[in-house]
């Protein structure tokens, strides 16, 4: 579904990804590790469509088309889900008339009619016993005055409304805790099927415990330079990354 | 100008003072000599600093000295308005009300009425508070209004009376030519009473309309009243709205503007507490597109101690739109324990768009909760992105971004029906679907 | 409580001014009042070349159609300018190669305004240049500071031996018609410091003036002009005593600030002029004109000023952010007491892209004084990606004081982002209750609270300066407890 192919971007003229390639096909779990700065945020960013990132090289193509010449909400809507980092604070916005517009956008986009109020919020009601979210959140604006965990999981909910062919999880496990990550992971597992796919960015082996990678790639300084089986999420996280480096004769 | 206006004035006398009850004339007479003395403020002085009083009065405009006759259609222009809500119907024409085609069933007491016929009638009225709260001795428009004033909306409700009901107050500018009038309104609640009223102002022919109008409020001790003021007229009106509150003990006094639309749309709001545990909410949004000129002034004086004020103004401006916002809070020096806040929070959706906000501080008394705080900034893109990341289109994303931006303001509008109906009209604004107002058969232009 | 905080009121109005004696030295002096013969004779006495004579002759001819301003929120009683004596001189302060030949008076009045001139300026490591009653008479440091290439001299020298440096740039930030106190100073400036820091260099010490008006009936109009040249970088601070009079002395400075590209300046300022007697008797009218520009890319100036003296201030330390990403800074404390008047804050001009300002002000008032807080923040249409911060807190001790903020916001640009917080407030019963609790007297849970309040600031200026600035609020408000 997915062809990454000799990746470059960089931010304010600085290169972050540096000839990146990666494929991913439907029914796949890929994990991204790597050191802080070596470039994974920046990937899903890139791939989500974030315009402050300049792709300078490079090509990445999404079921036939090119990514690059779709917009960020084009992108959303042909099935790719960013799970952000930091999820944005929008004050006055709220989670429901958001959703409702998400959802309906895709719909459009699918040639589908919007769902009636009713549908809807049957469907919101469905997804938040899915991902175990408080009504009371999807009763706010969206991600205000959320805690961590609460966004994160916001964030999962999300993603069980738009049912994404690829989901890109940036750091979705940092900042939570254990009970909250089980949560989060078992969400994500329950919304695995044969035709999608996700990749799973992390900085520690700790949420590959519960979403069992097919594939483990180790970013660095924005190429990859290694990847195996989940075997090597183990190594990693017994070993660091200076294994890397000097497997790759940095050091 | 001032010369051209005196002028006027003088060739007019004798139309202005005809039918005008004695104390209006009075009050008139004083109010000439102080404006000959005065002029229109200037933009040296710092509370006139953003707009072009000079130039916006230059224009061959006609007046209307009497009372018009014109065959308006009353259903249509209720369409207009909030469709949903149960209300009592006022118009005015030019200035003037209208009250050929109305019959209201109002509770025991209450006075809805001409200006000028009230004068006459209610005598005691009058002298109790016309030209009381809005001083014709230093600000040169008032001055002006005072001595040209011959009619505008009367609203009276006495001791102990709620109306149920919002009074809805249509003011509707019709002419085939530049026109100039000067409106004046005068609202009383007297103890423990409660109102709302809702004003839609209309301009319904293309032309330049400058209305300088002046509104009295007096809300007395346990009072409760609230005005909601729908701006929507043409691109060539100028609109000064003026509106000179007292509130007593314990009186809750609430303003809420959403200017939509309008040439030049000045606004002032000045409001004195002169009981302990008063309180006054002055909040507006505005909405400015082309070469519109938004500009909100207000001055919340303090005058006693233990009172609140809230004041919150927020505008979008895009094409070459121009904004000001002058708020002023006082606290006088034995006005202990009060709790005074402002904001003004802007959004500038266009290079050529520019805003000027001068929220202001002034102090005298130590045992006070003061804040305010000015912002002008534009879309925040993470959250931009963060919507277009769901699917959401750039336009739609913006556009919730900016709904909810105003909706700060609407959501403090506390009936459903005038919300929704601000809501809608914010939206189609926002849409830029709003030149006209959904059934109406008026051309607003 | 109350009665206590009365009392504590009472007691720090009795508190005297510690830097108001005379010092008792000849001084030559030209007659009262001015006119243009008034003005060649400055330019004459202090052998100016034809230039500067010229300078001055036409901000005079400029001042003479302008008024003073009046927009301010501040009472000025009139001044009559031709009761002011504008030049005057220390008579033995000519020229001083060492420390032996400064008169043993004058050296004695620094030490008294605790102005380390001689041995402590070693351990400070402090360059200082002494203006007294508008003449500089001694800069140290020089010699050291030579060797690196920088200028650091009063304006006098400057005028003589840097004429290229003098015609570029005096008058370039601040023009001579800028405004009422600007032209006046341009007429009839004495003398004041100049600075230059070339290309690449960092001064390596924090260089320094102390004003001082000790003659009666003169005014004092100093001019400083500092110019950092690319990638260089400098500390400067400034300080000023006056003698208690009973008259009021007009003080009228204008200082200039040039930073080129990639170059820092950090001016701090601890005025305190006499500020009057407790029933607003005397003191000194401080009206200055500060102004720097960040003229290349990546230029950052930070203002920083503790104001605690001067009967009246009239003051705007302000920036012109000219080079795109420049930065300025503005960190006031700004105290009034008795019947002092202050009206000050500063101004951001963002010109250039992804410029960025930040304004934070505390004012404190006590007394029957008025201490107002006016700054202009404008983004002109090309400072895309402008942004600015203000934030102006006001704490009032005492109910017979007002405290006012005035803040002007104009923006042009869709993608600037400016923000302005202002709170008013008065030290909560609440705080001072819980340090009795603990044992804390009212009078130093007040110091306590009040130097928290004013940390921010005070944490901007060097390390000696911040503990001069701190003993100096504790002696201006010692007591007022709101």
């Amino acid at each position: 579904m997915l062809q990454i192919k000799n990746l470059h971007a960089s931010i304010n003229s600085k290169e972050i990804l540096k000839g990146l390639s990666l494929e991913i096909n439907e029914g796949e779990v890929h994990a991204i590790m790597g050191p802080n700065g070596s470039g994974k945020s920046t990937l899903a960013a890139v791939l989500a469509g974030r315009e402050i990132f300049e792709v300078t090289q490079g090509e990445v193509i999404y079921y036939g088309k090119n990514l690059f010449e779709m917009k960020p909400e084009d992108r959303a809507r042909a099935g790719i889900f960013l799970g952000f980092q930091y999820p944005i604070e929008i004050p006055g916005v709220s989670m429901v008339n958001f959703m409702r517009a998400a959802v309906n956008e895709q719909r459009k986009y699918k040639g589908l009619t919007p769902l009636s109020s009713s549908d809807f919020l049957k469907l919101m009601r469905e997804k938040k016993e899915l991902v175990e979210i408080d009504s009371k959140l999807t009763n706010r604006s969206v991600n205000e005055g959320f805690s961590g965990g609460e966004k994160k999981k916001n964030e999962i909910f999300q993603m069980a409304m738009l049912e994404p062919k690829l989901a890109i999880l940036d750091e979705t496990d940092s900042g939570l805790d254990i009970d909250a990550l089980r949560i989060v992971a078992n969400g994500v597992n329950k919304l695995k099927r044969k035709d999608n796919a996700s990749i799973v960015i992390t900085h520690y082996q700790r949420l590959l415990d519960y979403i069992v990678p097919d594939f483990v790639h180790v970013l660095y300084k924005g190429r990859i330079v290694k990847s195996a089986g989940k075997e090597l999420a183990f190594e990693l996280e017994e070993k660091g990354y200076d294994w890397i480096k000097k497997e790759i004769g940095e050091e | 100008m001032n010369n051209e206006l005196i002028a006027r004035y003088k060739e007019n006398e004798n139309f202005l003072k005809d039918e005008s009850s004695d104390l209006m004339n009075s009050v008139r007479e004083k109010a000439f000599q102080q404006f000959q003395k005065l002029g229109l403020p200037d933009k040296n002085g710092e509370d006139y600093r953003y707009i072009e009083l000079e130039k916006l009065f230059q224009g061959n405009f006609s007046s209307a000295f009497k009372p018009q006759k014109l065959s308006v259609d009353f259903s249509s222009l209720f369409q207009c308005n909030v469709p949903d809500l149960d209300s009592y119907i006022v118009l005015l024409v030019n200035g003037w009300y209208y009250y050929q085609n109305i019959k209201l069933d109002l509770p025991d007491g209450v006075l809805i009425g001409s200006l000028r016929e009230m004068a006459k009638k209610h005598p005691d009225i009058f002298e109790k508070y016309y030209s009381k709260a809005a001083s014709y001795y230093e600000d040169g428009l008032v001055a002006l209004n005072t001595a040209y004033a011959q009619d505008g909306l009367f609203i009276y409700v006495p001791q102990n009376v709620v109306i149920e009901k919002p009074v809805q107050v249509i003011n509707i500018l019709v002419h085939d030519g530049d026109f100039m009038l000067q409106q004046r309104n005068l609202i009383c609640c007297e103890e423990n009473s409660n109102a709302k009223i809702v004003i839609c102002d209309h301009t319904l022919t293309p032309f330049k309309f400058l209305n300088n109008s002046v509104t009295e409020v007096f809300v007395e001790n346990n009072a409760n009243l609230s005005i909601f003021n729908i701006q929507d007229q043409n691109n060539s009106s100028v609109h000064i709205n003026a509106v000179h509150a007292k509130t007593k003990q314990n009186g809750v006094f609430t303003s809420n503007t959403a200017s939509l639309h309008g040439g030049t749309i000045r606004n002032n709001f000045i409001a004195t507490m002169e009981g302990a545990n008063a309180e006054v909410n002055i909040s507006g949004i505005y909405l400015m597109d082309r070469k519109q000129h938004i500009d909100n002034f207000t001055f919340v004086d303090h005058a006693v101690p233990d009172c609140v004020s809230n004041q919150l103004f927020k505008g979008i401006l895009d094409d070459e739109a121009t904004g000001a916002f002058n708020g002023r809070i006082l606290v006088r020096k034995d006005a202990q324990r009060t709790n005074a806040f402002q904001r003004n929070n802007n959004v500038l959706m266009s290079d050529n768009a520019r805003m000027a906000s001068k929220p202001q501080l002034e102090i005298y008394a130590d045992d006070v909760k003061c804040s305010h705080g000015a912002t002008s900034g534009h879309i925040n893109e993470d959250a931009l992105f963060y919507l277009r990341s769901r699917g959401i289109s750039e336009k739609e994303a913006r556009l919730m971004i900016m709904l909810a931006f105003a909706n700060e303001v609407i959501a403090k509008i506390d009936f459903a029906p005038l919300r929704e109906r601000i809501e809608e009209l914010v939206d189609k604004r926002l849409r830029g679907e709003l030149s006209r107002c959904t059934n109406c058969v008026v051309n607003c232009g | 409580m109350d009665k206590e905080q009365d009392i504590i009121l009472n007691e720090i109005t009795g508190n005297e001014y510690k830097y108001g004696f005379v010092t008792d030295i000849e001084t030559e002096s030209i007659p009262k009042g001015l006119s243009e013969d008034v003005v060649r004779l400055i330019s004459e006495k202090k052998g100016e070349p034809a230039f500067m004579l010229e300078y001055r002759l036409k901000a005079y001819r400029k001042w003479l159609t302008l008024t003073m301003p009046t927009w301010a929120h501040l009472k000025i009683p009139e001044i009559n300018y031709q009761d002011i004596i504008f030049y005057s001189v220390p008579k033995q302060g000519a020229k001083y190669q060492s420390m032996d030949e400064v008169d043993p008076i004058l050296k004695e009045t620094f030490n008294k305004l605790g102005i380390p001139l001689e041995e402590q300026l070693h351990l400070a490591g402090v360059a200082v240049d002494a203006v007294m009653d508008s003449v500089s008479v001694k800069t140290t440091f020089k010699e050291t500071l030579a060797e690196l290439g920088i200028i650091f001299c009063s304006m006098n020298e400057a005028i003589k031996e840097h004429p290229n440096l003098l015609q570029k740039y005096l008058g370039s930030v601040v023009p001579y018609g800028d405004n009422f106190f600007a032209a006046l100073n341009a007429a009839v400036f004495s003398d004041g410091s100049f600075v230059y820091i070339p290309k690449g260099v960092r001064c390596p010490m924090e260089l320094s003036t102390y004003f001082r008006i000790n003659a009666a009936n003169t005014g004092q109009f100093e001019r400083t002009l500092i110019i950092a040249d690319e990638e260089s970088y400098v500390s400067y601070l400034e300080g000023c005593t006056a003698p208690m009079r009973d008259e009021n002395q007009l003080h009228a400075a204008v200082v200039e600030i040039v930073v080129m590209e990639n170059a820092e300046v950090k001016y701090s300022t601890v005025q305190n002029w006499y500020p009057g007697d407790k029933n607003g008797k005397g003191g000194i009218f401080n009206f200055v004109t500060k102004r720097g520009i960040c003229k290349g890319d990546n230029a950052k100036l930070s203002w920083t000023q503790v104001e605690t003296g001067s009967a009246i201030t009239w003051k705007y330390p302000s920036c012109i952010l000219k080079g795109n990403n420049s930065a300025a800074e503005f960190y006031s404390v700004a105290v009034t007491n008795n019947y002092q008047q202050a009206d000050t804050g500063t101004k951001m001009i963002h010109l250039g892209k992804n410029t960025k300002s930040r304004i934070v002000s505390k004012g404190i008032s006590a007394g029957k004084s008025n201490n107002s807080y006016r700054g202009l923040v404008k983004i002109s249409k090309k400072a895309e990606n402008a942004r600015n911060y203000s934030q102006c807190d006001s704490l009032l001790l005492g109910d017979q004081c007002g405290s006012h903020t005035f803040p002007y916001i104009d923006v042009q640009n869709t993608k600037a982002v400016v923000e302005h917080e202002a709170t008013t407030s008065k030290i909560g019963e609440d705080q001072i209750f819980y340090c009795n609790q603990r044992g804390i007297s009212t009078e130093d849970a007040v110091g306590l609270i009040v130097n928290g309040y004013v940390k921010e600031v005070l944490n901007k200026l060097p390390m000696e300066f911040a503990v001069e600035a701190q003993k100096l609020l504790q002696i201006s408000l010692e007591g007022s407890v709101g």
